[in-house]
């Protein structure tokens, strides 16, 4: 039976890495993920793992590289400015088609930024994970449960399409304790066998090669095409989405991670005015949950997306539902979050019939709703 | 190519047959044809790191990383499993490929831009922690695959695309003597600076790269071979000359030697 305990975000996602089979973390300090590593480096060395505080993230997310490309399950963790310098590294491993886990525990950016929670990585986690053509897997838990919940998929389908998957969670998320289920451990011999490691050939099989390097131009695209065409398959079988009253919604509240749980409690109180809301909540951010929300288009009268940024999710937001229906848009950077009073005076305002797209230095409401 | 070939092929290549063929292919070398210009010294290094994993017969069980430069091509040479690695970072890569199955052989084969300049972080780092991992190091003075730009260890005065009026010191500071530097640290179990300039030199490299290897399988921690190279091609010079040039000018700052080795430590 799992057992329920009571644990921060951070250690959630560590210990249910373990129970999923992964012995190898390589990392590097930053806040606010540090519990991560901490519970790490605490609990590896019982279990006969490896825990290796590498000299930078770019080292770090090499030798994920390295050990995935020997066969084993295998994480890093990171905060924003961090995972800026393993996108080198996750580049290469999607050239060379390997799995791993990578944390991001998003704080405040561009530059250093800040140690508050935020969601800035939402398009460096999406669209653009590293140089070249290509794409990791997202997932954005939004509660503790979740957190270990998505770590044990993340691993699963890593090694299913042979990529990289990101959990793009945030400081709110990392930081928050809440009671947890953990998973059933994985047992070793359930792992999926990987044909293709450089495991040391035993003169059993020809020899194998880890490799995103192709300079007949012809390979190189053959190479891609190929990654494209999982993609495709990961595109109809993994969205992920979560529902909450939008049958009868005439607006659509969509917000992801712990955004949406700001989200939550504004459509609750919408609800008891008696506005039709609903909320549209992200699970995986890629693929994007796109059929989920297309069944609401026709339905929803408007949308109004909030998330800690400037606006990020909100374009694969008017991407899918392109000018059928109104989205506005309301939001904090992050740090300084939004507050449920405050999405519900936006819900109140899409309600009146309003269009807007409202970021902090326009925003009328900040000073009236807080 | 039916599978069962391809096994039985697999199967026969470690043979050591006794033979009146006093040389042929280098068994763990694929067939593929290099792609390195005359007089280059990665073919000589290349088969020497071949040829003790031969003599060790563990092939199957050597895993190489080979990263950016003209070294990259070496993941198409040698038939052990190999992994491309990204610029500078293939001693990363070796230690998660070591961390994650301890029982393999794990080497890399890196030049020296990639080593010495972007790859600095990562080769000072897996020699501190006494990564057991061996690093064969191509020091040829200059980027050769990006077409002969100013490496770290250019000489003071050497003239490449990027110092066309000779490395000044002044401007570009000074060339780093890698093996100098890792043997301050704590970790590293051997490390040597030889070259391939003459059959007697030859052999000499051989030997180093073989102890290394055994270093390595007797888990005594970090081991580098430096190999003072020739990069005809953007030296601007015959391949003949090329090692005259190498004697006359790599030598004298690049002194050859042994500047760690714990082995030899522990027997005095």
């Amino acid at each position: 039976m799992a057992e329920k305990v009571l644990m921060k975000g951070n250690e959630a996602l560590a210990e249910a890495a373990i129970r999923a089979g992964c012995k190898h973390f390589f990392g590097y300090p930053i806040t606010p993920q540090t519990e991560v590593a901490a519970y790490m480096s605490k609990r590896m060395p019982k279990i006969g793992g490896t825990y290796l505080q590498a000299e930078s993230e770019v080292a770090a997310i090499n030798m994920v590289y390295g050990a995935s490309a020997a066969g084993v399950r295998v994480m890093t963790s990171s905060s924003s400015p961090g995972v800026s310098l393993k996108s080198e590294g996750i580049s290469y491993m999607i050239g060379a088609d390997l799995p791993a886990l990578i944390i991001n525990v998003q704080r405040g950016g561009p530059g250093l930024g800040g140690i508050q929670p935020s969601q800035a990585d939402y398009w460096m986690a999406t669209k653009a994970t590293g140089h070249g053509d290509g794409h990791v897997i997202v997932f954005a838990p939004s509660t503790v449960q979740e957190m270990a919940d998505l770590v044990a998929l993340a691993f699963d389908l890593g090694d299913k399409y042979r990529t990289p998957v990101m959990v793009l969670a945030d400081g709110l998320l990392g930081q928050m304790m809440e009671p947890v289920d953990l998973p059933e451990p994985i047992k070793s011999e359930d792992l999926p066998a990987k044909p293709w490691a450089i495991d040391g050939h035993k003169g059993k099989r020809d020899h194998n090669t880890i490799n995103s390097l192709f300079l007949v131009a012809q390979e190189l695209e053959d190479s891609i095409v190929s990654r494209w065409k999982r993609y495709e398959q990961i595109k109809a079988e993994e969205q992920m989405s979560e529902s909450y009253m939008t049958d009868d919604a005439d607006i659509v509240l969509v917000a992801y991670g712990a955004a949406s749980r700001i989200a939550r409690s504004a459509v609750n109180k919408a609800r008891e005015e008696g506005l039709k809301v609903g909320l549209f909540r992200p699970i995986t951010l890629w693929p994007f949950p796109s059929d989920a929300l297309e069944a609401t288009v026709d339905k929803a009268k408007s949308y109004l997306v909030t998330e800690f940024s400037m606006g990020q999710m909100v374009d694969d937001v008017r991407l899918i539902v392109n000018g059928r229906k109104p989205v506005s848009f309301f939001a904090h950077t992050g740090g300084v979050v939004q507050t449920p009073d405050e999405v519900l005076e936006a819900l109140r305002r899409v309600a009146t019939g309003e269009t807007f797209n409202m970021v902090p230095y326009q925003s009328k409401l900040s000073g009236e709703a807080r | 190519m039916s599978d069962t070939t391809t096994t039985a092929a697999v199967a026969e290549k470690p043979k050591k047959e006794k033979s009146p063929i006093l040389f042929g292919r280098t068994g763990s070398l694929t067939k593929a044809i290099t792609n390195y210009c005359p007089g280059c010294s990665h073919g000589i290094a290349q088969r020497l790191v071949a040829e003790v994993i031969d003599e060790f017969e563990v092939e199957g069980e050597t895993v190489g990383v080979c990263p950016v430069g003209c070294s990259v091509s070496a993941y198409n040479f040698y038939s052990c499993d190999m992994a491309q690695a990204a610029h500078g970072r293939a001693p990363a890569v070796a230690t998660g490929i070591k961390r994650a199955k301890s029982d393999n052989i794990v080497f890399t084969y890196q030049g020296d831009g990639d080593l010495a300049s972007i790859g600095m972080a990562e080769t000072v780092h897996a020699a501190t922690r006494g990564e057991n991992i061996t690093v064969i190091f191509i020091n040829n003075a200059i980027y050769g695959m990006t077409g002969g730009q100013m490496a770290p260890t250019s000489l003071p005065g050497q003239v490449t695309q990027t110092s066309p009026y000779g490395r000044d010191t002044d401007a570009a500071g000074f060339p780093i003597r890698v093996c100098e530097l890792l043997s301050t640290l704590d970790g590293v179990a051997l490390a040597q600076r030889v070259t391939v300039d003459s059959p007697k030199n030859v052999r000499a490299a051989k030997r180093a790269i073989k102890k290394a290897f055994q270093y390595q399988i007797d888990g005594r921690g970090f081991t580098i071979i430096e190999i003072l190279a020739t990069c005809p091609t953007n030296w601007g010079l015959t391949p003949a000359d090329s090692f005259t040039w190498l004697q006359e000018n790599m030598i004298p700052y690049y002194p050859l030697g042994v500047y760690k080795d714990t082995g030899a430590a522990e027997k005095e």
